[in-house]
């Protein structure tokens, strides 16, 4: 077990270097260093001097790959891609490439935790409703509750998760007045505004993954060791949550482990409607502000959430199936 | 003497129309293939997916229209072209789309929505003004406009209940003997003709569903991005497909490291959130388009560009899903009898993988395009919403969702455009998710036994 996690972390290593690589060649190789600079700078005439300037205050006035000034190992330790990439690895993200210029690592800090508020109550009332939404599905299966609830999912998934926004707040906020309609407030004041986010997001998923889990679980109802727990004499109900539930578990858990990732990364829409102050809200603050120091650093913290969370889905498996050996 | 407008073909205009000449020769090869017949049979024996093939055609149909572009020739003894391209769909659409009004107006309204300084028998005072389309035609609005729009939607029911007719007919005609469930595309048929035919007999004197902040036709920029959703929809997963199919087959194939390589690539690729990807995608174009502006004549080239580098951004970042479907699929199909026969015989690698396990995993990629259609054109609201989605001066329903988002907080509420956009959307994912499901039952016996069976017979 031991073993396969360490190797397992060993190719995470592997893969965040590539997405580092891959990040590097984006912004800095498509776009040199003097585009960002003249894009950050802004107005019409921008002169050497001011792009110089602003490359030396964020590090980027060293060559990109290979420093030929210099002799030896520090021809590559003296590069833009070399100084980035370890302080990446060692968390240390430096400032933001806006003219604000706030350091990244205690802004992503202070907004985890923010957008743990939401994705967790949220994450965890996710895979109860729709599995428990997809249980009564089954339960009433080959019946007219069955089929309209499967109509009521479809048209559910085809709606935009805008529309649930839009009309979320709009009733919710403007017409009943029950809710504020966005912001945050710190503290047990916060309930009040992740409520209503928390139960569009819901909505907004719950054809999807009720759909989903429909299937998983009819899969399962077909098999032999359900006729046996039928057949001998057990209820409906309980061959539903002793026998199915328990042996759709590993569906379920791909399912939602496929999730995690956009767990701790929040919900990017939800997050920046509602004016919730946490990381989603800060991805897209910075991509309309064209801030690629940051685009960056989330999408590295993004990848590395996502080997992390594939590792606990396996671990998961290994958990809820004794016949799956982690080597 | 009528001036030759000039023909411009976009890079999206290339891609619909090559669409639709795909379209006419698969239907054409499927037509000559009894076994491939008999799937596509089985998909429209399903009443929804013949109902939403349906829909889908003429969502189809309006995308095409709107793909046929000119720059119409300025009158003068110069041959000088319109800086601005039309389509055909325009050109249909002039007389609503044509006329721009100053601000936001109401449904089927004839005086703006917001108050202005009007002249009333010559003493300037605050009301609504009249608009310059909308209830033009009326000479005393309060007591004329509710007898005109129930005239007007009376002659378009009764136009579209003509066509609605003539179309049940024909299906019938065409279909009644092939036990498909005809009756179904005749109804959404006749429903559409029905609502088409309001829509064009009220659009002759009104905007029908209002017009925006910026005076434009709410149902003309509807139509418009129908076509959009489709190029986004269509184009992204084809864009997928070379890349996905090549290294899926390759990597299930070989096995060994170019299956690791391949496995190296898709995990690398998957494990960046896709939202970020994109973006920084997006933005690295961008940059790219602010440093070559000689790239394009037109502001209309270069957001039709932009959409065609978002949806090749889309499908080069998409790709995993189906590469990782495929693999799984050759590393089964390779060690089937008839592929190790052909091993046998000598054949060579890339001659096996094309002949013998490609057409195997057609119906993979099939199934997968259809449902991947309906995920791009929600996807293309979120990207819009985020800001790396279609350039804001092409209609999208992402572009017309985030004007609504501050519509609906005014007071009174503007709610036409999000309405708008709802109904269209809604329609149009709808039925591509019914017809998606139709496919993927056909073509995936596995899926069958999970559909809702309606109703059992009862003993």
């Amino acid at each position: 077990m031991i073993h396969y996690i360490l190797r397992r972390l060993g190719y995470g290593v592997l893969i965040l270097i590539g997405v580092n690589l891959l990040t590097f060649f984006l912004f800095f190789t498509v776009n040199t260093p003097d585009d960002m600079a003249r894009l950050n700078i802004g107005g019409k005439r921008v002169t050497q001097e001011q792009i110089d300037k602003w490359k030396a205050e964020r590090g980027y006035d060293r060559p990109l790959y290979l420093n030929r000034a210099e002799s030896g190992v520090k021809q590559v330790t003296e590069t833009v891609l070399w100084e980035r990439s370890v302080s990446l690895m060692l968390f240390q993200f430096g400032r933001s490439d806006s003219a604000r210029s706030a350091d990244i690592g205690h802004e992503v800090s202070k907004r985890m935790v923010v957008s743990l508020q939401l994705a967790v109550p949220l994450f965890i009332l996710q895979v109860m409703a729709s599995v428990s939404f997809a249980l009564l599905l089954v339960f009433f299966r080959h019946t007219r509750i069955d089929f309209w609830g499967v109509v009521l999912c479809v048209l559910m998934l085809s709606i935009s998760s805008l529309f649930y926004i839009i009309v979320g707040q709009f009733f919710f906020s403007r017409v009943l007045r029950l809710v504020p309609i966005s912001g945050y407030a710190p503290g047990l004041d916060a309930v009040r505004f992740l409520i209503l986010p928390i139960v569009l997001s819901l909505l907004s998923r719950l054809g999807t993954e009720a759909r989903l889990y429909r299937a998983m679980f009819l899969e399962e109802i077909g098999k032999d060791y359900v006729r046996t727990a039928r057949a001998k004499g057990l209820s409906e109900i309980r061959v539903l949550f002793r026998h199915v539930l328990k042996n759709a578990l590993i569906p379920i858990i791909t399912s939602a482990g496929s999730y995690l990732p956009y767990v701790f990364l929040g919900s990017l829409v939800f997050e920046s409607f509602f004016g919730i102050p946490g990381l989603g809200a800060y991805v897209i603050e910075a991509i309309s502000g064209q801030d690629f120091a940051i685009v960056r650093t989330m999408v590295f913290l993004g990848s590395m959430l996502y080997i992390a969370s594939y590792l606990l889905v396996d671990i998961a498996y290994s958990v809820v199936d004794p016949r799956v050996r982690l080597q | 003497m009528m001036m030759a407008p000039k023909f411009v073909l976009l890079w999206t205009d290339a891609v619909i129309l090559g669409l639709l000449l795909l379209g006419v020769v698969y239907v054409w090869h499927v037509r000559r293939d009894v076994s491939r017949r008999a799937t596509w049979r089985r998909v429209f024996a399903s009443p929804a997916a013949m109902g939403a093939s349906v829909v889908l055609l003429a969502g189809f149909g309006v995308a095409v229209l709107d793909s046929l572009h000119y720059r119409p020739r300025l009158p003068g003894p110069q041959v000088v072209y319109d800086a601005r391209t039309h389509s055909v769909l325009d050109a249909m659409l002039a007389g609503v789309g044509g006329v721009r009004e100053t601000s936001y107006s109401a449904p089927l309204a004839y005086q703006a929505f917001a108050q202005d300084a009007v002249e009333v028998n010559g003493v300037l005072q605050r009301g609504y003004p009249r608009l310059l389309y909308g209830g033009a035609h009326l000479t005393a609005p309060p007591q004329q406009w509710a007898g005109d729009i129930a005239w007007r939607t009376g002659v378009g029911l009764a136009g579209g209940a003509l066509v609605a007719a003539l179309g049940a007919w024909a299906w019938g005609a065409a279909l009644g003997r092939s036990g498909l469930p005809w009756r179904t595309g005749a109804a959404v048929f006749g429903v559409m003709a029905l609502a088409g035919g309001v829509a064009v007999s009220l659009a002759q004197g009104y905007h029908v569903f209002g017009t925006d902040r910026t005076g434009n036709d709410v149902l003309v920029q509807a139509l418009k991005s129908v076509r959009t959703a489709f190029v986004i929809g269509s184009l992204a997963t084809l864009a997928t497909l070379p890349l996905a199919v090549g290294l899926g087959i390759a990597a299930g194939y070989f096995k060994g490291w170019v299956d690791e390589l391949i496995q190296y690539l898709y995990t690398l690729l998957s494990s960046i959130p896709n939202v970020l990807l994109i973006a920084a995608c997006v933005l690295m174009m961008q940059v790219f388009f602010d440093k070559n502006p000689d790239l394009f004549e037109t502001a209309a080239e270069r957001s039709d560009l932009r959409l065609f580098m978002l949806c090749t951004i889309l499908g080069l970042t998409g790709w995993a899903g189906l590469c990782r479907l495929l693999r799984a699929e050759t590393l089964k199909l390779r060690e089937l009898d008839y592929v190790q026969a052909a091993e046998a015989f000598g054949v060579g690698p890339w001659r096996i993988m094309a002949r013998h396990i490609f057409p195997n995993v057609v119906h993979l990629m099939l199934i997968t395009t259809v449902l991947d259609f309906c995920a791009l054109i929600l996807y293309e609201a979120v990207l819009s919403y985020v800001g790396v989605g279609v350039d804001p001066s092409m209609s999208s329903f992402g572009g017309m969702i985030n004007l609504a988002r501050s519509e609906m907080s005014r007071d009174p509420v503007v709610w036409w455009s999000f309405a708008a956009a709802f109904g269209f959307m809604v329609t149009l994912v709808l039925a591509a998710n019914l017809f998606a499901d139709g496919v993927q039952d056909a073509f995936d016996p596995r899926a069958r036994a999970f559909r809702p069976r309606p109703l059992p017979a009862k003993a």
